[in-house]
Order: structure tokens, then C-alpha cells, then sequence
């Protein structure tokens, strides 16, 4: 088992590599810059463009400008925002847990309807039910989710004005973040109704970000749900005379659980994509919205330093799928 | 490809359809997309206006069935006053262009990548591989929102950034049935026959790859046509006045209170033509996936 | 929508919200009710030092909340009066600026500092030093980068910055310039506190002075949440009297629609940036009052008049000649504009009234093109900014609609566009062949539209449309040198005429802004500059 953790590791460390060169010569390559932004309309003198560049430490070649910010990735310095002026690693934690707490939720949502549903629509086959859920989950995979966004927002918002338009919680509610994350933050905080308002901020885009991966999780539970209840223990236990239901509940669906494990693992990047258009639309402040408001204003620092830890999110999300996934399945770790 | 798989006995393919058939969902996805194909090639003629017609007079007029609406714009008219119709019909156009080059160009790209890695393991596939690595784990749009922030926004800059998001899928796919196969007898045989490696590739091994690359091809087309709306949506994608959907939604989004008709229809045009590709690619699937067939 | 589910909703909602705020007044203080006031804004200011800024979001959060500056803009006005400096004297030679400060101006008491001691020199001294004095100790804290102050020319012009006494200090120019004044009414010139600074870099941490901000202002900072809500308390002791509310909010809400909601719903008293389409709903509504003004701004069609054809006044006019203005101001601006005639905007002071604008005539057009050699018509580019700006809220859709005029009379125009960045390069480079383009002033001179924008100085970077027109740029730098505003005003006058002879730019529009807010607010007004005060707002229910 170690010998296979060790080895998952040893392929992570090139892979970050890669994306730390990735990150910073995309965002070199990018047409424009930082100085020419902030000048606008009025512009720049070729003089003290030149100045301020060199300023920024933007003048050195490029490999100089990479050495240093590996450098400094590896203490943990991934430098100052030219925008704001303030450390890009204390940007992205204070705005990171707005999209954790949005992508938990989300995920959450997917599970708990996508499962069950999933798994009923394997165990009547056939049936309406069965042909209702794979209509509506492929519709939902078909969803172009900010065009989805904006119909919920018509509708729950506009017209129906059940939920509130935008934002984490109802600016009533004052408290100082504890941990981010503001469905705890608003119970810690003791006040009456907080609680609820940030759920009800929460419900909208929940239900957007996690329609893609609810259509997914579904899918895959079903499939994997019939491949398993056609093989040989389960038409055993059925021939045995064990009801369906413990057939399906004891049996399969743990069986059927490890494809179901990889899909949420695989979906990690899709949420994070998705959060992007999903932050946009529902003015979330999330680092999704931060880094595409980063990438507008050539903002090389905040550009290269979120890829770089959104990668790294994705990349230990996948590495505690797969170890997860070994632990469940012997074959995997000691294969090649 | 199709021609690989029509030289081979008719056997397979009919087979195939038949099965195809049966499966209502699938049939309902292919004629959707037929009759999709259709309008997008014949719009000239069909569209009711050219899609760039400015008629000042009638700027926003709702769709016909509303007050104020007209059956000389059927579907209403959006801020320039251009035909709603003949845009949407129009837009299919682009959209199937850029799920038909998208896919074209990440599944050569991906497949050639794919085939090297296979046939020349040791060092090459390793570096493929990790730098294959490296694209995967930044997210799908992030990557093609920088790559397209790096080209300039626009149609086909944003295709060849959502082209080159996807291509790690297409070759980590056509690697691993690659590597499977190359441990077939057939392969030994021809490989002692003296079949040079551009032959093993292309016309021994590639072949029997095919089914799962056909299956993700479709979905790619999908994911491509919806990834190419979001970057539309977010301004970096398709560049007004071109009639793509994705482009159109985000120049009607300031009237989504005003004017629900400008927001609906785009988006429910994507909606549908991606869920009949879906629908269409689940019925692919289960017809080449021998796992899931009759199951 | 049905308008009785709507307002029934409305009041619901109002009913929920009142009673929500009313218990969390009980939770809190047990006080007497406070008026908080909330704004629903458009962005995250860039940081709370307004000296290294550009942007109007980071000005609405710092310098119009929680600073002063020695000169002033009257309110809702471009017209100066006394702010930190009660009263100021300019020598014969105009070279020379003494500024009389106010006694008993208080410095915000927060859990960083402690003010000993109230306003002085020593503040004003530090805070243009800070930025004009390389070597000073506070120069690179922060980034040492001072967009407005470099950009408007101080570094050159300011010579020397004196305290007489306490209360006196002496500013000394290298040559006279008429808009001096009115660039220290700007945002950058916020005045800092000293003693802070002072205090702080003893204690090792000098960029709390950037961060934590110490104003003399109506407001004081209490919390930051980015991308999400701004909190200020009112100054008990601002120095012309506490603000009529207590507690201010900003609610950062970068989508426009979705703030119109949020107003809508009562969950703000008042909204930047509409949508143009929304403002139709937002006249209807009785709850809402919409105010509106002619901003100070211009947006227009620049000609390379470096490159062929555009190097041909004709030709220029010609195509001027030949767009719809008309029809632009209803598609684009949604009704929210005005044409423009000249290239300032009426608010300012020497707006040429006389001054007869282009005609639309497609004919007209089509004749002059073929007395300039261009009977057949020609191809060129027309380049569309990718981004909303105030004076041009959709410049691409304004594109489509010049580009089919002018297909009228035979000139095919391809639309171009880059990234806003690259797009800035590009035109100030003389890329392009015709651009889309526009300008907000900064002070209210006429200087700074009239020279910023046109003068030969300005030739590849804010003057785009490369125009260097001997008789036009004597003017204008005449202008800059005499004192008397009479005589400015005549000089600027024939700028405007030769101007619309010359037709470097197509003049499209000035857009109207507009502020919806809720019927409660009074004593609301719009500031001609784009920004947004708090201090003389009150609520009444």
C-alpha cells in the first residue's frame, strides 16, 4: 500500500512541475499587459511603460522571471497581485471557501438525488420511472448550465421572488468569518435567521452547479448498478429467495459503489469549471470569478498563482480518489 | 472512419443499426439532428430574414403569439432588431461547424498523440503522458478561457482552445486501447510480416480502436457545442454579429427582464440540438459497448 | 411578469425585510434605530489607498468616503470649493499655490492608531511628498506606483512643497497650469495622516497605512469582505458634522440586472450602472426613483488621421456624415444618451453652443467621398472596444450599426476587435484605421478633454486618433498658460470650431447616467464625475 501511495506521489511531482511552467508562460504569452491596463484611456508613454515594467520585475527574461517564482512557490510565496497589491496566496484562501462551500453543497445535492435515483431506476428497469430518469438526467447533462442559471433566476427570483438574487447571505447579518464557510459561520454566529438566510442564498446556485453532476452520478449508478445485478452472486442471492430490495441494498449497490466513487472524483474539475459560469451569474465572490476578473486585467501574478492551486486542488482530489479506489480494490495497486 | 468500418463485412454495421433502432431515444437524438442539419444548411433559404438585417422600426417586438407580436417575426426580434428566427436558424450553422472542427481537430491531434505514446513507450510515452497530465489537471473551461485569452477572442481561436482541452481525452483513450491490442496475436503477425509502423498504426491497430473513440467523439460534440456557448457567454467565444448561440445569450443577457424571448430561444436551441447528439451517443454506445449490449 | 403578483411579492418581501432588520437591531446594540443605508456597486474597489488607484469603485470606496483633499468639488457639481484648505492664494506669475488649512479637522480613531493630535501641515507635506519624492521612506510601500499623480504631469511639474507653518503650506510649480487646482480636487490627492504613517512604520508594518485606512472623511471603514460587502460606520466627529445615517454598506454586485433586482427587492436604497433596458421597468415602478444626468463623458469614432484616406478632412467628414447618430443613441444607449456635437460635454464650462453639428445625409456623404477621389468607396477596419465602458455601453452593437451606414455609400468596413488591453496597445500604437473610443473627465476642465485628448503631446498614447494639428494644439496649450477664465473660455470656443472643421472624430455621444434608487433616499445627487457621496443622504421611511 505504500509502495503504491509513494508511487501516486512520485508521478504528482512532475505533473505540478508542469503546471507551474504551464501557468507561468501562459500567462506571458498572454497578449496586453498589467501597465497598459491601468493606464486605460489615457495611455502610456513608451518611456514609462518601460519603467513600470521593469518595476514589476518584468523586464528579466523569462526563465530568470521562472527560476524565481518556483523559488518562491516552494516557500510558499506566490507573490503579490498587481491590481490590488495584496499577497495572491491571502486573496485565494479568503475567497476560496466560497466556492468550496458552493462545490460541497453542489456535490452534495448531485448525491443525494443522483444516487437513489440512479439506483431505483436500475432496480425497475424498464418502467416509466426508469425511462423518466434517463430523460430528465440527459437533459440535465445537455444543460447549458448558464443559460439554466439565468432561467432559475427568472423564475425562483423574479417572478416567483422565493430566493434572494445573488450574494452569500442577507446584509442584515453581520459577523466576522470564523471559517468561511458561511452556512457555519452564520450558526456560530448565534443570530437569529442567519442561518436560514444563507441556505436560501445557497439553494439557486446549488441547484445549478450540481445539476451537471447529478445527471452523471445517476447515469453511472444505474449502469453500474445493472452490470452488477446481472452478474452471477447477485442471480444467486435473488435464486436464494433474498428479497429484491436487500439484494439491491446489501449487495450491488456497494458493489456498484466504486465506478460511482470514480465519477464524483472525475467530476472535481467539471465543478470547478462549472463554478466559474456558476460564480459569474450569481455574483458569488468566489476565487472563479476572481481569476477570470484576473486573467481580464493581466494580472500575471493572481493568474498564475490560481492555476496554479486550483491544478493543485484537482490534482489531490484525484490523488485521494485513487488511493481511496486502491484501498477498495487490491487489483488496482498492484497492477502496473 | 466510416469507410474503415464499410470495407469491413456489412455484418457488424447492420447488426449495429438494428440495435440502433430499437432504442427509441436514439432514433428520436438522430432525427432531431437530421432535421437540425437540415435547417443549418438550407438556412439561406429557409430563414425567413438575413440574419444581420437591422429593422430599426421593430426593435425587440415579442414573439407572435404575444401582445404586440407580429407573424412577420415569429420568434420576435432582439435589440438591433434583427429576426430571432433566422438567427437561431442560422446559428446552427456555426454551432455544428464548430462541433464538427472541434472534434476533427482533437481526435487527430489526440489519436496521433495516442498511437506515438503506444508504439514508442519508454521515454516518449512517459513525457506525452505527464504533459498530458499537466492539462487535465487544470480544469476544462479555466484552460480554454487562458488559452483564448492568450489567441484573442474569437470563433476559431476559441475552437482550436476547446479543441486542444479535449485532445488529452482522445489520446489517454486511443493509448489505452493501443497498448491492449498491441498485445494481440494480429498485430505479432503483421509485425513479423514486415509491416512498416505507419501501416501497424494507421491501418492494423488504429481500426480496432475505433468503437470507444467513435462513443467519445459524439459526446465530444456536445461538450464541445455547450463549452463553445460558455465561452460566447463569458465574450471570449464567437464575436458579434455572428449568430452563434452562445454569443447571442450573452448580448440578450441585459434583457432578461425586459425581453424573455432574446434569453429563451438561444438557449433552448443549444439545449436541444446537444440532448439529440446525447441521445444519438447513447444509442452508439450501447450498440459498440458489447458490455452493455442486450445487458 | 403580472404587476400585482409583483408588487404583492414587493411587499411581502418588504414586511420579511423589515421585521428581519428589526430583530437584528433587538439582537444588537438595544440603540435606537440606525439608518443603514446600503449601495449596491458594481465592483471591489482595487485596495483603500486611493493615490494608487485608477479605478471609480476604488474611489467611491476611499477617497469619497473616508478622505478629504485640500480643494473640493462642490456637491453634484465641477465647480471647486474649500475642503482641508479653508482658503488659497496663487501668485501673480501663477507659479505659486498657498493653501490655508482648516483647525479642528479630527483623524479617525480605529484599532490600529490613535490620533494625538488633529490635521496639519506635516499631513499634507507627507502625503504629496509620498508620491512626488522618490527617496522617500513611504515612495515604494505599497508598490510605489501613483497612476493619477505620474499620469497627470506632477512629477514634472511640482517643483517644491513647503509647510510655512502649522497651518500654512506652499506648493511651487515649474511654469503656471490653469487645471492645477482642479487636479488637487481629484481622488488622488486624499489626504493621509502623518502621524499614522509614522507610527506605523516604527511598528514595522507600513502598508497597514494602505490597508487599514485613517481618513479625516464622513465615513470610517469597519469590515471588507472582497467581492461581497463593504461596511462603514458614520465619523462622529467629521469636521462639518456627523452624516445623516449611521451605517453605510456597499453591496458588491458586478451584474447589473441582478442589482436592479436587489433594488426591486428592497435589499438596496440605491444601484450603480442600469442596464440601459432596464430603465423602461424602472420608470414604471412606483417604489423606484430614477434620477439621471448628462454624464461627463463623450463617446466617438477616432479616424487614424495619419493613415490614408483619413489624412483627408473630406473623407473624414464624409464618413461622419454618414452615420445614423440618431439611431444609435435609441439601440446602443437604449435612449440613455445624447448626441454629441463637440468633443466636450455640456456640463463643462466653454461648451460652443454656436457649433453646428455634421448632418446625417447619406447623399451629401456619398458626394463628398467622390470629390475625394472615392466614388466607388473604399474597405477599412473599424475597430470595436471588447469591453462596457460608461460612455459606450455596447461598442461592438455600435459598431454593427456603423458598419451597415457606411455600406450605404459604398465604404465595406471589416469590425475588428482585441482584447481591452491589447486593444489599448494596438490604438495608441496607430494601428488601427478607425476606432471606437471614448473618455470620463477627470477634473472638469475643459483642458482635459480639449489637450488630453487632441493635443500633438498626446500623439501615441491618449491621443488615438494620431491628430497634431498646428492652428487647433497652439490654442489649447495657450489655454493651459492664462489664468483669466474668460479668456480660457473664448480660446477653448474656437478650439471647438476648428474642431468640427477639421472632423478628426465622428462626436457620437455623451451617455446620460442614470442612478435608480429606492423613493425613501433623500437629498441624493448625481456627481458629474461618476463617483458617489454618501454624506448628505438620508432616509426616510
Amino acid at each position: 500500500m505504500l509502495r503504491f501511495f509513494l508511487s501516486r506521489i512520485a508521478v504528482l511531482i512532475p505533473t505540478f512541475l508542469g503546471v507551474t511552467l504551464v501557468a507561468f508562460l501562459f500567462i506571458r504569452l498572454l497578449p496586453g499587459d498589467p501597465v497598459e491596463m491601468m493606464a486605460g484611456e489615457r495611455g502610456t508613454s513608451p518611456e514609462r511603460h518601460a519603467e513600470l515594467m521593469a518595476r514589476f520585475g518584468f523586464d528579466r527574461p523569462w526563465w530568470e522571471q521562472y527560476a524565481s517564482f518556483l523559488g518562491n512557490v516552494l516557500q510558499g510565496d506566490l507573490g503579490n497581485s498587481i491590481v490590488t497589491k495584496a499577497p495572491v496566496l491571502s486573496e485565494f484562501l479568503t475567497l476560496f471557501p466560497a466556492t468550496l462551500e458552493l462545490s460541497i453543497c453542489a456535490i452534495l445535492f448531485a448525491i443525494l438525488f443522483g444516487l437513489p435515483a440512479g439506483v431505483l431506476a436500475a432496480s425497475r428497469r424498464g418502467t416509466i420511472f426508469d425511462h423518466g430518469v434517463m430523460a430528465a438526467t440527459l437533459t440535465g447533462y445537455s444543460m447549458p448550465i448558464f443559460w439554466w442559471g439565468l432561467l432559475l433566476i427568472i423564475l425562483f427570483s423574479g417572478i416567483l421572488g422565493w430566493t434572494p438574487v445573488s450574494g452569500r447571505i442577507d446584509l442584515l447579518y453581520f459577523f466576522e468569518p470564523v471559517t468561511g464557510f458561511m452556512l457555519i459561520d452564520s450558526l456560530l454566529s448565534d443570530q437569529d435567521g442567519a442561518f436560514m438566510s444563507a441556505f436560501s442564498h445557497l439553494v439557486l446556485p446549488t441547484i445549478v452547479l450540481g445539476t451537471i453532476p447529478l445527471a452523471v452520478i445517476a447515469r453511472q449508478t444505474r449502469s453500474a448498478m445493472l452490470e452488477v445485478l446481472s452478474e452471477d452472486y447477485v442471480r444467486t442471492a435473488r435464486a436464494k429467495g433474498l428479497p429484491t430490495r436487500r439484494v439491491v441494498g446489501l449487495h450491488a449497490f456497494r458493489n456498484a459503489l466504486i465506478p460511482v466513487v470514480t465519477t464524483i472524483g472525475l467530476q472535481t474539475g467539471v465543478l470547478l469549471a462549472g463554478a466559474i459560469l456558476t460564480e459569474t451569474i450569481f455574483s458569488w465572490p468566489g476565487v472563479g470569478k476572481w481569476l477570470i476578473d484576473s486573467i481580464f486585467r493581466r494580472d500575471y501574478p493572481s493568474v498564475q498563482g490560481g492555476l496554479l492551486l486550483i491544478a493543485s486542488v484537482v490534482m489531490i482530489v484525484n490523488l485521494l480518489v485513487d488511493l481511496t479506489y486502491g484501498l477498495i480494490d487490491p487489483r488496482i495497486r498492484h497492477g502496473r | 472512419m466510416a469507410a474503415e468500418i464499410a470495407t469491413r463485412p456489412p455484418h457488424p454495421f447492420v447488426e449495429g443499426w438494428h440495435y440502433f433502432k430499437q432504442n427509441k431515444g436514439a432514433l428520436a437524438g438522430l432525427i432531431v439532428f437530421v432535421a437540425f442539419v437540415l435547417i443549418a444548411a438550407f438556412s439561406p433559404w429557409l430563414a425567413p430574414y438575413s440574419p444581420d438585417a437591422q429593422d430599426r422600426a421593430a426593435v425587440l417586438v415579442p414573439p407572435f403569439w404575444q401582445e404586440g407580436g407580429s407573424t412577420a417575426h415569429l420568434l420576435g426580434t432582439d435589440a438591433v432588431g434583427r429576426d430571432l428566427l433566422s438567427r437561431i436558424m442560422h446559428g446552427g450553422r456555426w454551432s455544428l461547424f464548430i462541433g464538427l472542427v472541434v472534434i476533427v481537430i482533437s481526435m487527430s491531434g489526440g489519436i496521433l498523440l495516442g498511437l506515438c505514446a503506444a508504439f514508442a513507450r519508454g521515454f516518449v510515452d512517459t513525457l506525452i503522458m505527464r504533459v498530458l497530465d499537466v492539462l487535465l489537471a487544470i480544469p476544462s473551461l479555466l484552460l480554454a478561457l487562458v488559452v483564448v485569452a492568450i489567441l484573442g477572442p474569437g470563433l476559431f481561436n476559441a475552437m482550436f482552445a476547446v479543441a486542444l482541452v479535449y485532445m488529452p481525452h482522445y489520446a489517454r483513450l486511443t493509448r489505452g486501447s493501443a497498448m491492449s491490442e498491441l498485445q494481440k496475436d494480429y498485430v505479432t503477425a503483421s509485425r513479423v510480416a514486415g509491416a512498416s509502423v505507419w501501416r501497424l498504426m494507421f491501418r492494423t491497430v488504429l481500426p480496432n480502436c475505433a468503437p470507444p473513440l467513435i462513443v467519445q467523439a459524439t459526446l465530444g460534440f456536445s461538450t464541445a457545442v455547450l463549452d463553445m456557448a460558455a465561452l460566447g457567454f463569458l465574450g471570449m467565444g464567437a464575436q458579434p454579429p455572428t449568430p452563434e448561440w452562445g454569443t447571442m445569450l450573452a448580448d440578450a443577457r441585459e434583457f432578461i427582464l425586459r425581453a424573455w424571448w432574446v434569453v429563451t430561444f438561444p438557449g433552448l436551441a443549444i439545449l436541444i440540438s446537444v440532448l439529440a447528439v446525447n441521445l444519438m451517443g447513447d444509442g452508439l454506445r450501447d450498440v459498440l459497448d458489447p458490455k452493455l449490449k442486450r445487458s | 411578469m403580472s404587476e400585482s403578483v409583483h408588487a404583492e411579492v414587493h411587499i411581502m418581501k418588504k414586511l420579511l425585510l423589515a421585521s428581519a432588520a428589526m430583530l437584528a437591531v433587538a439582537a444588537g446594540s438595544g440603540a435606537v434605530e440606525a439608518k443603514t443605508f446600503v449601495f449596491c456597486s458594481e465592483g471591489s474597489p482595487e485596495g483603500f489607498n486611493p493615490q494608487f488607484y485608477t479605478a471609480g469603485t476604488t474611489f467611491d470606496a476611499t477617497s469619497e468616503t473616508i478622505f478629504n483633499r485640500l480643494v473640493e468639488f462642490n456637491y453634484g457639481e465641477t465647480t471647486l470649493g474649500p475642503g482641508l484648505a479653508e482658503s488659497w492664494d496663487i501668485s501673480e506669475d501663477g507659479k505659486e499655490y498657498t493653501f490655508h488649512l482648516r483647525q479642528g479637522v479630527k483623524w479617525h480613531t480605529t484599532k490600529d492608531f490613535t490620533p494625538t493630535r488633529e490635521f496639519n501641515a506635516d499631513d499634507v507635506v507627507f502625503t504629496f511628498m509620498r508620491q512626488l519624492d522618490k527617496n522617500h521612506p513611504f515612495h515604494a510601500v505599497g508598490g510605489a506606483s501613483y497612476e493619477y499623480f505620474d499620469s497627470m504631469g506632477l512629477p514634472e511639474l511640482i517643483t517644491k512643497i513647503e509647510k510655512i507653518d502649522d497651518h500654512t503650506v506652499k506648493f511651487t510649480l515649474k511654469e503656471p497650469e490653469a487645471p492645477f487646482l482642479a487636479n488637487l480636487g481629484m481622488d488622488f490627492a486624499s489626504i493621509l495622516s502623518a502621524e499614522y504613517a509614522d507610527q506605523m512604520m516604527q511598528a514595522g508594518t507600513p502598508e497597514k497605512l494602505d490597508n487599514n485606512p485613517v481618513g479625516t472623511g464622513p465615513f470610517q471603514l469597519v469590515a471588507y469582505q472582497k467581492d461581497a460587502v463593504i461596511r462603514y460606520q458614520a465619523n462622529p466627529d467629521f469636521w462639518k458634522g456627523k452624516a445623516k445615517i449611521d451605517n453605510l454598506i456597499f453591496a458588491i454586485t458586478p451584474d447589473a440586472s441582478v442589482r436592479f433586482q436587489k433594488l426591486q427587492a428592497g435589499e438596496c436604497h440605491l444601484m450603480t450602472y442600469p442596464n440601459p433596458a432596464d430603465l423602461e421597468g424602472m420608470k414604471s415602478d412606483p417604489n423606484i426613483n430614477l434620477m439621471q444626468q448628462e454624464g461627463l463623458n463623450i463617446g466617438y469614432l477616432g479616424y487614424n488621421t495619419e493613415k490614408k484616406p483619413f489624412d483627408d478632412a473630406k473623407v473624414r467628414t464624409a464618413l461622419t456624415m454618414a452615420i445614423d447618430k440618431a439611431a444609435i443613441i435609441d439601440a446602443v444607449y437604449q435612449g440613455a444618451g445624447t448626441v454629441a456635437k463637440n468633443p466636450i460635454p455640456p456640463t463643462i464650462w466653454s461648451y460652443n453652443e454656436a457649433v453646428e453639428d455634421v448632418p446625417y445625409d447619406t447623399e451629401g456623404a456619398k458626394k463628398l467621398l467622390a470629390e475625394a477621389g472615392f466614388a466607388d468607396g473604399f474597405e477599412t477596419d473599424i475597430w470595436a472596444m471588447p469591453v462596457q465602458r460608461p460612455y459606450n455601453p455596447n461598442a461592438r452593437r455600435m459598431a454593427e450599426m456603423i458598419q451597415s451606414d457606411w455600406a450605404k455609400i459604398g465604404v465595406r468596413a471589416n469590425i475588428v476587435s482585441f482584447e481591452w488591453g491589447e486593444y489599448l496597445k494596438r490604438t495608441a500604437a496607430g494601428e488601427h484605421q478607425t476606432l471606437l473610443m471614448g473618455w470620463t473627465g477627470d477634473n472638469g476642465d475643459p483642458d482635459n478633454f480639449l489637450h488630453t485628448l487632441l493635443g500633438c503631446d498626446a500623439v501615441g498614447s491618449a491621443n488615438r486618433a494620431r491628430w497634431c494639428y498646428k492652428p487647433y494644439d497652439d490654442i489649447v496649450v495657450q489655454a493651459k498658460r492664462v489664468t483669466d477664465q474668460e479668456e480660457r473660455t473664448r480660446l477653448y470656443e474656437e478650439a471647438q470650431v476648428i474642431f468640427k472643421e477639421q472632423n478628426p472624430w465622428a462626436t457620437i455621444a455623451h451617455s446620460v447616467v442614470f442612478k435608480p434608487m429606492l423613493k425613501s433616499v433623500k437629498g441624493f445627487k448625481i456627481d458629474p464625475f461618476g463617483g458617489h457621496q454618501f454624506y448628505q443622504v438620508d432616509i426616510e421611511e
